[in-house]
């Protein structure tokens, strides 16, 4: 087993930091060793020595999961707004503007149809690198509009998340999005189609507790953190260690509550193969 | 009225109420133990007329103190131990509530209250929140955090009043889902999930009123409805103040408590801006803790016009609008289609 699991919670905060710090080297959180940034972007970021799965953006997910050359990008129209005119330390819009600069994305979620070997699927993919991969309306949106194109054209349908849930800045409009993606997904359901959610590290809060939770298939990554409450506010709320492993895909599994783990090189194949045994294909 | 919670903004409502106790119990010819000091001794004539004026003041000093609530003592009175909960409400208008329990499958969550019960003419499915009253109740409930049990509870009553089309009235008063170890075991995300899921598909009439707490997903798993209402002083949003605060100014205390509570616009009157809700269900004046009965009476009417109503339409079109209820939902910027080749 890698030291992470050994830690208690607080301290793995840390893993925060896999947003891949510059240079040559890093260090790989899953087994302390230096690894090679080259060696591990060719390895789908994955560590070379003990297959950590590093965060991706959306770009770089679609590139992993799609044919080469065949996603066509759909919803690039939509960017968000303030609704609320929220501010806490900063303003939102502030954020929105550092964000996107960052970035270069409107806001943390793309779509589009592509190939996944061979058969064509519409993909969703929400971005940890943007505000947490957080939903507002926009994520809403865009998650809903490929679910109803996924219904419209008969299309599997695989959404990818990883988000820390629902966006506090566009508050009640974000809690919104939850009822709207789920309805969603009800009229998809009944028009008999198939929707493979995909997991990653993290995803909490109210993206699982909407859409990420629904799927007709759920696969998660390995060691990926699962959940509807975060970690430090359970542990807050019990006052007690964690069990080992809390929260992570293998537990999810465990209890009952995803289909399959499924490490990042296989996870192409996984889906066309599900697409193949629906007869979706 | 010896209120041993005290709202700060109530202060001065209270000076008076003790002024009027002090001068009603010497009128009785007692002499009250905690007698308000600048009550001065006056003939009865007098006192008489003094506690008419001092109705009148209080009358009108609650009414200006709860016209001008902000958030943050907003969120303070919806969590009032005195203000009235689901099985008060359901003891104040159903005649002859039928309370049905469990989940058929892990256990029976007291934090979720199920049962068919009557509302003025309508036969319905009430489901609710409950914070708990008593300590012991409290507890048992998890001070109205339901578990991934509750929820699931909750979806099978609401299916089997959809199969006899009764209709469903939910009353949310929760500060969230109950974040532990068991309830994430169980799948507290799945649970919620699937509620706003097949809740959305119910082919019957579902109104929802948030009458205290609102909170995230753990108030929405039970409020995907035809119409939303929200009482008064009640709050929704999708994360408590101190949630926010912790989160985003790191720390919650008074004063971020205050900026959280107003930067998520989680009022009534906000939702309703928003277009979250569809009503405002008044409260009497000075807040439904000081009346619960006229409280009952505004919600109940509400929800006999609201169900009557939404009686009227057909289950397949009943279900089309809640979902466009809810698809609408939401602000953002949408520029010129590009030019996107459909695969």
């Amino acid at each position: 087993m890698t030291k992470v699991a050994a830690r208690t919670w607080t301290e793995i905060k840390p893993a925060r930091k896999a947003v891949i710090p510059e240079g040559l080297w890093l260090r790989c959180p899953g087994c302390s060793q230096m690894v090679y940034r080259k060696q591990m972007e060719s390895n789908l970021h994955c560590c070379p020595e003990c297959q950590h799965h590093f965060r991706v953006g959306a770009a770089e997910r679609i590139r992993q999961l799609a044919d080469e050359g065949s996603f066509e990008p759909l919803f690039t129209n939509l960017s968000p707004t303030d609704p609320l005119k929220f501010k806490d330390v900063k303003t939102y819009q502030d954020r929105l503007v550092a964000e996107q600069a960052k970035s270069r994305e409107a806001d943390a979620c793309k779509a589009g149809t592509c190939f996944i070997k061979g058969r064509p699927a519409l993909v969703c993919v929400l971005d940890l690198s943007f505000m947490m991969g957080s939903m507002g309306s926009v994520v809403g949106e865009i998650v809903t509009r490929s679910i109803e194109a996924a219904t419209e054209r008969d299309l599997p349908l695989v959404i990818v998340s990883g988000s820390g849930g629902a966006r506090m800045q566009e508050a009640g409009l974000s809690l919104m999005q939850m009822a709207k993606s789920s309805a969603a997904l009800a009229r998809f359901d009944e028009a008999g189609g198939l929707f493979i959610s995909v997991l990653t590290d993290p995803t909490t809060g109210g993206v699982t507790a909407s859409f990420a939770m629904l799927g007709d298939v759920i696969l998660a990554e390995p060691k990926a953190l699962i959940g509807f409450a975060g970690p430090r506010v359970i542990q807050q709320t019990i006052r007690q260690e964690l069990p080992e492993g809390f929260q992570r895909s293998e537990y999810l599994l465990e209890a009952g509550m995803i289909d399959r783990v499924v490490a990042r090189p296989q996870l192409r194949s996984e889906i066309a193969r599900l697409i193949d045994y629906t007869g979706k294909a | 009225m010896a209120a041993f919670y005290q709202l700060e903004f109530e202060k001065p409502i209270l000076e008076i109420e003790r002024e009027i106790e002090t001068l009603e119990a010497r009128l009785a010819g007692r002499e009250p133990a905690d007698a308000a000091p600048d009550a001065q001794p006056l003939s009865p004539d007098q006192a008489l007329r003094r506690v008419e004026t001092l109705r009148a003041q209080r009358e009108q000093t609650l009414r200006d103190v709860y016209t001008r609530l902000t958030a943050w003592e907003t969120v303070r009175v919806a969590r009032h131990p005195k203000r009235p909960q689901t099985r008060d409400y359901i003891e104040l208008m159903c005649k002859d509530f039928c309370e049905l329990h469990g989940d058929r499958r892990f256990g029976d969550d007291p934090a979720m209250v199920c049962g068919f019960g009557r509302i003025g003419p309508h036969r319905c499915l009430l489901v609710g929140h409950q914070k708990g009253r008593t300590t012991q109740e409290k507890l048992a409930c998890h001070f109205g955090c339901a578990h991934p049990e509750g929820y699931r509870k909750a979806l099978l009553k609401m299916q089997l009043a959809e199969k006899y089309r009764v209709p469903i009235v939910t009353f949310v008063d929760t500060p969230g889902a109950y974040p532990g170890v068991g309830a994430e075991q169980r799948g507290q995300a799945e649970a919620i999930a699937v509620n706003l899921r097949e809740m959305s598909r119910l082919h019957t009439p579902i109104v929802s009123i948030v009458i205290g707490e609102g909170g995230s997903g753990g108030a929405l798993g039970i409020a995907v409805a035809d119409r939303v209402a929200m009482l008064t002083h009640a709050w929704y949003s999708v994360i408590s103040p101190e949630g926010c605060a912790a989160i985003l100014w790191k720390q919650a205390n008074e004063q971020t408590n205050t900026a959280a509570a107003k930067a998520l616009k989680l009022t009534a009157r906000d939702n309703l801006e928003l277009g979250i809700i569809d009503d405002v269900i008044e409260e009497p004046i000075g807040g439904a803790h000081r009346d619960p009965a006229g409280a009952a009476r505004n919600l109940e009417s509400w929800i006999i016009s609201a169900l009557a109503d939404l009686k009227q339409q057909d289950p397949a079109s009943l279900v089309e609008r809640r979902y466009q209820r809810f698809r609408r939902l939401g602000q953002y910027i949408e520029t010129a289609p590009p030019v996107e080749t459909l695969g």
